[in-house]
């Protein structure tokens, strides 16, 4: 299988405004194969979003270099699909046209663009709010709209910051499904942000665990070698699942607590970042 | 917790019915001042209004409201364009904007007043004189508003319109343009007043039609009673502008975050 995206020792620093820069991660290699779910986990403010916004092409590395399908990346990744942790819908469209518009711009009919519009927005729930403005949708149905507006495009990459962040518990089990769902029929290359450890092993091939800030590197990458096609439901219920889980939460527990100045701590707690 | 519409009705014609109250008692019986020296500078309610009823009735009124009418329009018409096309223009091109920067604030600080005779020499006494009035204040509130709308769009909406696959032209139409309009709404009774404004100040300072006109006809004859029908007309013109810029502006800002309601 040939590499979809291969970040090549990128580093990041940000200028400040004062004149001062600011080290966000160290230089860092990072491969994902073309059809790998890869889950990128870390403590808040490490630079997750920021490897994202590199492979999207949207800020160039402060060093090193990003390969997408083998070419040297300049300017915006024309392959990827960018589900950005922020609201980016553009509030002046309804939900139906916020999806059918990147179907248009690549130059669908307007009729078959809201075609497809329609049936992403039912297979994310919300067939009866495509003629709804952003402000009129809760955090969660924004996010499924956004959620809809990658997918339709069927990019070849795809690139998603903590898509189901304000979902509750029972929606984000339905989302996930979903997503898996619509990757095992067309494996596409998935860079995938999330704060939930159980979401991140159930879903991935690969977990990649980052330090805290600032100059983040890699601390751990882990293969998931449970079978698929995953019923995510069940999945979490395999022994695998809990060696798994131990192991990279011993992992991250230490560098969550540094995130917030805390000494590290021995011990076997368990939960999510 | 919001007021009834007829509760809210009733108390702004309480507020004129007091006003008017007020004005009919000082004009008639001598409270502040004689009441013929109170008749000569404020004139009485009564005949304002039956002074506003007989204009209308000969129909002297209509071509000068017809007149207003027709500036006002082209001014904000011409006006919009202008401050559409350059705020657009600024916004986009940084070095223009920082080039152009000292001398738009120059123009904006210029009080509009003191161009009114030159415009006169330019364009004559008709009605072009008053509309590129009109158009000195109308250009900058849009300018403004269309410069800050397309500046002030959110770096994310961008990028993800940008991830979407749209290109210069694209972003354009589908990002910029209605960010822009957006704030243009939001001005649209500023500057449809300013226009107004425009109109009224070209033609009290020199012209042969038009409310300003009539205004300024009256007070040369010391016709108090005529200046203040003239202002009466004036603001009911006003309001009927300013009601039909609401009833236009509704439908094309539902998108935007307003009061919420719920039944
Ligand atoms: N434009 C910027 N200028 C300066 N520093 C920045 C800028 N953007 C991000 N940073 C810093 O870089 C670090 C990484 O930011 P990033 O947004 O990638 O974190 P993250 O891992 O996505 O965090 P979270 O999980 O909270 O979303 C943070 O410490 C942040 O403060
Ligand atoms: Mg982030």
């Amino acid at each position: 299988m040939s590499t979809a995206v291969h970040l090549k020792g990128v580093s990041v620093a940000y200028a400040l405004a004062g004149g001062g820069k600011y080290e966000a991660v160290q230089p860092v290699d990072l491969s994902v194969r073309d059809g790998e779910f890869v889950a990128l986990l870390g403590p808040t403010g490490c630079g997750k979003s920021t490897l994202l916004n590199i492979a999207a092409g949207l800020m160039a590395p402060s060093s090193g270099t990003c390969d997408i399908f083998g070419e040297r990346l300049s300017g915006l990744n024309a392959k990827a699909g960018y589900l950005f942790q922020q609201d980016a819908l553009m509030p002046w469209k309804t939900a139906e046209d916020n999806v059918a518009i990147g179907l248009e711009v690549a130059g669908a009919s307007r009729r078959e663009a809201h075609e497809k519009a329609r049936a992403m927005l039912a297979k994310v729930g919300l067939s009866a709010f495509g003629d709804r403005y952003p402000h009129q949708l809760s955090g969660g149905q924004k996010k499924r709209v956004a959620l809809a507006q990658v997918l339709v495009r069927e990019p070849k990459i795809l690139l998603m910051d903590e898509p189901f962040g304000p979902l509750d518990a029972q929606t984000r089990l339905i989302m996930s499904e979903l997503l898996l769902d619509l990757w095992q029929q067309d494996r596409k290359a998935v860079m995938f942000v999330t704060h939930d450890l159980d979401e991140a092993i159930a879903l991935s091939d690969r977990v990649v665990v980052m330090s805290a800030g600032p100059a983040s590197r890699f601390i751990g990458e882990f293969t998931v070698h449970l079978p698929r096609p995953r019923d995510i439901a069940e999945v979490r219920a395999e022994p695998a699942f809990h060696r798994l889980h131990a192991e990279i939460w011993s992992c991250l527990r230490d560098e969550v607590r540094k995130t917030y100045g805390l000494p590290g701590k021995a011990g076997a707690e368990q939960g999510a970042v | 917790m919001p007021i009834s519409r007829g509760k809210l009705l009733g108390l702004q014609i309480l507020v004129a019915v007091g006003v008017f109250a007020f004005w009919h008692v000082v004009t008639n019986w001598s409270v502040v001042g004689d009441v013929k020296t109170m008749r000569f500078f404020f004139s009485t309610p009564y005949d304002v209004i039956v002074r506003v009823f007989s204009m209308f009735m000969e129909g002297s009124v209509y071509r000068h409201l017809w007149i207003t009418l027709v500036e006002t329009i082209l001014a904000f018409v011409i006006g919009a364009s202008l401050g559409i096309v350059i705020g657009f223009w600024f916004a986009r091109k940084p070095l223009v904007a920082a080039v152009f920067d000292p001398y738009v604030k120059m123009m904006n600080a210029l009080p509009r007043v003191v161009l009114a005779p030159i415009f006169a020499l330019w364009f004559g006494l008709g009605i072009w004189s008053k509309v590129w009035l009109g158009v000195t204040l109308v250009f900058f509130i849009v300018f403004f508003n269309v410069y800050q709308g397309v500046r002030e769009v959110p770096q994310v909406v961008l990028a993800n319109a940008r991830m979407l696959g749209m290109n210069e032209r694209q972003l354009l139409r589908h990002v910029y343009w209605p960010a822009a309009l957006a704030w243009v709404f939001s001005s649209l009774h500023t500057s449809v007043g300013f226009a107004v404004v425009g109109a009224v100040v070209g033609e009290y300072l020199g012209s042969a039609a038009g409310l300003g006109y009539l205004i300024h006809q009256a007070e040369g004859v010391f016709d108090v009673t005529g200046v203040f029908a003239g202002m009466v007309i004036l603001m009911g013109f006003v309001m009927l502008i300013d009601g039909i810029v609401t009833l236009v502006e509704k439908p094309l800002l539902v998108w935007k975050p307003g009061e919420t309601k719920t039944v």
